[in-house]
């Protein structure tokens, strides 16, 4: 699986995610203009200087899209933790326990259900801080849990990615992953629902090539990178500089990819009217 | 078997010195008419004991070798040894046609089947023509454009997995890597015929699993499947390729490990000594448990196939999955 390279450096993941609730500024990592956290709270992680959208956290992510801010979350199943006992420089065990003390979740996925501009609304979202967003037995069970509960309920259903792929530490139960939330979306989709895909800064690997790439919409936010292998195997492989604007959203659209490339401050807005165009076919 | 001799494994030094011995003491009792056959009996005996204990405690890292040995019968071998009639089809109808997946029609055992996989390459020249088993999303949506084929014909779904992942590459990427593999598992679910997948070397990540969603799923006894190679895993989370062995015993990439986990149906035994030394008796094993499969597969109707394909998958972890 591929990637990216903050997956790989938890502890200095740990540390930023810190330094936005302990710290008054945060720095944009495009621009390096210093933003006042309580600003940039505000703006929804949006740089008022570059317009770069830095990751926010999945509780605003649900406040920004629901009505009113009003959303409720989803009990997902729980799972055996590490089946394999993983252990490289750190047991897997205590990664978990770590991240899920800093989360208050057990693991990368939460779904909410609430309304969309009054349509009731299923979102699963994945946070990129939770060991890189990966995907093990937890989220792949996760989406099999969302995409039911949106089926049964008769409710759109939006996932929206942020992830380096398969989680490594799981080994082939969490590849098999890719093949289970392809069959749950699967079966979402013969209920007739749209599934909106909406891929936010970064989504590869296993999830970009699984249930990510096989919405009905393909939404990325912009600036986003968006792949399947990750930029340094890229390099390695072919020994050449990388293209501008490589795997980003919008190199992704202009390859044919994505369907739209969406500023941050507008998803709410257009999840709404195609959630509309595609249920309430006449008005 | 052209790289025999660089192809060596280090773990096989005693078996291959004993090997050389016996070649040896052969030409020179048919050069010179002089009669070696005690000796050479007797080494012969010494390799067999040497090769089954040796092959019956490899290490996960030395499967991961034995996996990609270069002689290890491929793709191709399966396909020229288990279809007859095999034509061989090209293309994705859109783009390209990628040598790193090959597929067409064929008879395997009679029966008219659609029969795919990732080709290595056995040299130099085939290697660079097939990519290294390396599919782009030409090749990914070569094998769903033959999956259309098998529906529409009722033809049932072969594939053989040996690659170490699918390209990554600038064109692959712009093509759409990762929607060509997505779409891929996708068509493999929503196929209406049996579809049984062999890994016969390296099982490597989502560039294997996007011909390997299938009803069956079966692995040579000393093949891997994994969600990353080990050479990956150890530079991302050991932060050093020297600690590949642990990457691979962390892994749990073996068949026999899979098995455990309910990831593969079924283990085909190797001869002793391993696939790479007898590429008959092999693909003669593989051919009786990929028969008895299918036999067994063409007895349910096409969507009692897919639901059970579907079921298969929506299941795997679950028993690791806890009741809310």
């Amino acid at each position: 699986m591929n990637w990216i390279s903050e997956f790989v450096r938890p502890k200095i993941k740990k540390t930023s995610a810190k330094e936005v609730s302990d710290n008054l500024w945060t720095k944009c990592p495009e621009c390096g203009q210093m933003l006042f956290n309580k600003e940039l709270e505000k703006d929804y992680f949006i740089c008022s200087f570059c317009g770069h959208h830095l990751r926010l956290p999945v509780e605003t992510r649900f406040k920004m899209l629901f009505d009113n801010s009003r959303y409720r979350l989803i009990n997902l199943p729980k799972v055996q933790d590490d089946p394999l006992n993983f252990k490289d420089t750190k047991r897997y065990i205590d990664r978990l326990r770590t991240y899920r003390r800093s989360s208050h979740n057990d693991d990368a996925l939460s779904v909410a259900v609430g309304n969309i501009d009054s349509i009731r609304t299923v979102i699963g979202a994945l946070d990129f801080g939770f060991m890189g967003g990966s995907m093990g037995i937890a989220v792949g069970e996760g989406i099999a849990k969302a995409c039911d509960f949106a089926a049964k309920t008769s409710a759109p259903l939006v996932l929206i990615t942020a992830s380096g792929g398969a989680r490594m530490q799981e080994g082939m139960l969490s590849l098999v992953q890719m093949a289970r939330t392809t069959a749950a979306i699967n079966a979402f989709k013969e209920s007739g629902l749209p599934y909106i895909s909406i891929m936010t800064d970064p989504t590869t690997g296993g999830v970009s090539a699984s249930f990510a790439m096989l919405g009905d919409i393909n939404i990325a936010e912009q600036g986003s990178i968006i792949g399947f292998a990750g930029a340094r195997v890229i390099e390695q492989t072919i020994r050449e500089t990388l293209p501008e604007h490589f795997q980003k959203a919008e190199y992704l659209r202009d390859h044919g990819m994505i369907d739209i490339v969406i500023n941050r401050m507008n998803m709410r807005e257009t999840l709404a009217r195609i959630l509309k165009l595609l249920i309430a076919k006449t008005n | 078997m052209s790289d025999s001799l660089t192809a060596n494994l280090d773990f096989e030094k005693n078996i291959i010195e004993v090997e050389d011995r016996i070649k040896h003491l052969q030409q020179l009792g048919n050069n010179d008419n002089l009669n070696f056959d005690s000796e050479i009996t007797r080494l012969q005996t010494k390799l067999e004991r040497l090769l089954k204990s040796t092959y019956s405690k490899l290490t996960p890292w030395q499967k991961t070798q034995v996996a990609r040995h270069p002689d290890r019968p491929h793709t191709i071998d399966y396909i020229n040894g288990l279809i007859t009639d095999f034509t061989m089809l090209s293309g994705d109808r859109a783009f390209a046609d990628d040598n790193a997946l090959i597929g067409g029609i064929g008879r395997f055992c009679g029966q008219s089947i659609v029969v795919m996989g990732q080709e290595k390459g056995h040299d130099l020249d085939t290697r660079m023509k097939h990519n290294f088993g390396m599919a782009k999303p030409e090749g990914y949506r070569k094998a769903q454009r033959l999956m259309d084929l098998a529906d529409r014909f009722n033809l049932p779904v072969l594939t053989f997995v040996d690659t170490s992942g699918a390209f990554p590459g600038v064109d692959a990427e712009e093509r759409g890597q990762a929607q060509a593999i997505a779409s891929s598992i996708e068509r493999c679910l929503n196929l209406k015929v049996p579809m049984i997948s062999t890994v016969i070397g390296e099982g490597g990540s989502g560039g294997a699993i996007a011909i390997a969603t299938a009803n069956r799923i079966l692995m040579l006894e000393h093949a891997i499947y994994s969600v990353i190679s080990p050479e990956g895993c150890a530079s991302i989370l050991w932060r050093s390729p020297d600690k590949v062995k642990e990457a691979t015993e962390a892994l749990h990439l073996t068949a026999q490990d899979l098995r455990k986990f309910g990831i593969i149906d079924e283990i085909i035994a190797e001869p002793i000594g391993g696939a790479h030394r007898n590429h008959a008796e092999t693909i003669n094993h593989a051919k009786e448990v990929i028969l008895r499969h299918l036999q067994e597969l063409l007895s349910f109707s096409g969507e009692e196939l897919k639901k059970k394909r579907t079921e298969k998958f929506m299941k795997m972890g679950r028993k690791f999955a806890k009741s809310e």
